[in-house]
């Protein structure tokens, strides 16, 4: 082995390795990547911190922007600014039910695109893509200008959030889904046609089964781009229907109340269990077979 | 290997034989959800154009009679907001690109059995509202707070107030160009780390060893390797962190002050509180066409054609 190192031509036109240094100037310099991507989680978790701790916060104005004094207030009043437990209700609803139509059709075209070649295929991967591509104020504006033509037909309200929400969730769902039937082991099918299982059995005993992370997955995207959306939304709202990011926007024009942040706080820790049970699952799943 | 082995990648194979004479039932699956795009995405976008070239008002009425001249007029008047954005959104895109490159390799190459919980980090933004979060950075960046004691102290802020164009104006940090570049790069952050990470992780890393070997010294090894596999990662990323900042408004409405005015709170004002429709309408089909000729080209440009 020591002849093959010798023999490398290279290795003596390089200047000599640089000298090991010692102590923790070599430790940085040998994790700086890790340093850096660490500062760089602080930059990107801070935000989310300062929601939950300022939903403890007594604030002395209008504004919640100073810390003031712990107080547990918000959390045991969280409907005291009014409007803003019916905005959080209508968020959800609306959050809901695209969340359900736009998992069905998103799922039914990724489907669709995943297993079938058809005429038309790449157009349609192309409109499916638009949507992700195209700024939230194009989409809102555009969606403002349809439905102010049509107001004999529709008036702007929670119907026309709807629409407007199943419009931009479709795509994600489409794509997430995509992915995860791409990533299915084709043996497993085959398998189970092996054993004279009908088509119709396979896609419920094993295709389906298969391919729910990958939808409920799709259908958790939905619903937070949905709850969350503030652009959008802003465009096709009428006075009566306001969401609950359209009641942040109100409130950082009018004063801020703490009780905005029990409602972040909440989404935060709904989101957290979520996930944390998702993992659990998948965890359990490996344990199981290994 | 079988048909099904092929699914799912847009290679040109041939049909998948299991589905007999079926050719209806893709387009059967796919009816509902394109109806639904081509309703309430294509159709509304016709609408936009059909609008921009209008006139007359919201009370009496519009009727169509071509007139391009809005879009002459409405760029003659609001170039320097479409210019503003298209330069900040760039700004944060290259910052995003910076620090979400480490963030997205540590993940990948050295966290081991903490991969999971670092990429349930990455999205744990998006688990509370985006208003509420871009409200923090008003905490953040307030002349109180210890931020800016910082920055006065290690006269950072001056540095920042120097130049022709400068990151901040006045003796404060929120209200500032540097505090809408710094929500923006923020909150579109998530969107450059994830697919970063996809292609990072995609990587065999006895190709990084192989590079290591090569070339010695590592930042030749990550320029000559490692950089290179990854740059479907970064053009994703780039497009995903761009096209929402360019459009962003909450950003500069936010944390900026008159003078960050983006284009995208001159059409939300155009539309819904002047409601000038036919010029707010340009400006939005304006806005769309730019980013879309932009991206063609970045694409084009980057040889990457896995987006779609």
């Amino acid at each position: 082995m020591a002849t093959v190192t010798e023999t490398r031509p290279a290795a003596p036109a390089r200047p000599a390795p640089r000298p090991p240094r010692k102590g923790p100037l070599r430790w940085v310099r040998e994790h700086i990547v890790q340093i850096v991507a660490f500062f760089v989680f602080v930059y990107m978790l801070l935000p989310n911190l300062l929601v939950v701790v300022f939903s403890f916060n007594q604030p002395k104005g209008k504004y919640n922007y100073e810390w003031e004094h712990f107080s547990l207030n918000a959390w045991l009043h969280p409907c005291a600014p009014p409007g803003m437990c019916s905005a959080v209700k209508l968020s959800l609803e609306i959050g809901i039910l695209a969340t359900i139509l736009a998992t069905v059709l998103g799922t039914l075209m990724a489907f669709a695109l995943a297993r079938y070649r058809f005429a038309g295929r790449a157009a349609t991967n192309l409109l499916i893509f638009m949507p992700m591509a195209t700024p939230e104020v194009v989409m809102g504006s555009s969606l403002l200008t349809l439905f102010v033509a049509m107001s004999n037909i529709i008036s702007l309200g929670a119907t026309t959030i709807f629409i407007a929400h199943v419009m931009f969730c479709v795509s994600f769902v489409v794509v997430t889904v995509k992915a995860r039937i791409a990533g299915l082991d084709p043996r497993l099918e085959q398998a189970a046609m092996d054993l004279y299982a009908t088509e119709r059995q396979t896609f419920m005993r094993i295709t389906l089964p298969l391919v729910a992370p990958g939808i409920a997955a799709g259908a958790l995207l939905a619903f937070s781009l949905s709850f969350d959306d503030f652009i959008i939304t802003n465009f096709n709202s009428s006075a009566t229907s306001q969401t609950f990011p359209l009641f942040v926007w109100g409130a950082a024009q009018k004063g801020t109340p703490p009780q905005m942040n029990v409602v972040g706080t909440a989404m935060f820790l709904v989101s957290f269990i979520i996930v944390g049970i998702a993992q659990l699952i998948a965890w359990r799943r490996r344990k199981a077979k290994a | 290997m079988s048909a099904l082995g092929t699914v799912g990648q847009d290679v040109a194979a041939p049909p998948p034989p299991r589905r007999r004479g079926r050719k209806v039932v893709p387009y059967v699956l796919l009816l509902p959800g394109l109806l639904w795009l081509v309703l309430f995405f294509i159709v509304p976008m016709i609408f936009l154009f059909s609008q921009s070239l209008q006139q007359g008002s919201l009370d009496q009425g519009y009727t169509m009679t071509w007139h391009w001249q809005t879009y002459v007029d409405a760029f003659q008047l609001y170039w320097p907001q479409f210019l503003r954005s298209f330069i900040y959104a760039l700004i944060a895109t290259a910052l995003a690109l910076l620090i979400g490159y480490p963030v997205a390799y540590t993940i990948a190459f050295k966290s081991g059995r903490w991969k999971n919980f670092l990429l349930v980090l990455v999205i744990a933004p998006f688990f509370t509202s985006f208003l509420l979060r871009t409200l923090s950075w008003q905490t953040i960046l307030s002349s109180n707070g210890r931020v800016y004691s910082f920055f006065v102290k290690t006269h950072l802020l001056n540095l920042l107030q120097a130049g022709p164009y400068p990151l901040v104006t006045g003796n404060q940090l929120l209200n500032t160009p540097l505090a809408v570049i710094t929500g923006l790069t923020y909150n579109f952050m998530p969107f450059m780390v994830l697919p970063l990470f996809a292609s990072l992780d995609r990587i065999d890393i006895r190709l990084l060893e192989a590079g290591a070997d090569l070339y010695g010294r590592p930042w030749t090894a990550f320029r000559k390797v490692t950089w290179p596999l990854s740059l479907p990662g970064v053009v994703a990323g780039t497009l995903l962190t761009f096209i929402p900042a360019a459009g962003d408004y909450i950003n500069s409405k936010l944390l900026g002050n008159p003078n960050t005015t983006m284009i995208g709170q001159v059409i939300d004002g155009q539309f819904l509180r002047v409601t000038d429709y036919p010029t707010a309408a340009a400006l939005s089909f304006t806005l769309m066409a730019a980013i879309l000729v932009l991206v063609s080209i970045y694409v084009w440009r980057a040889g990457t054609e896995e987006l779609v």
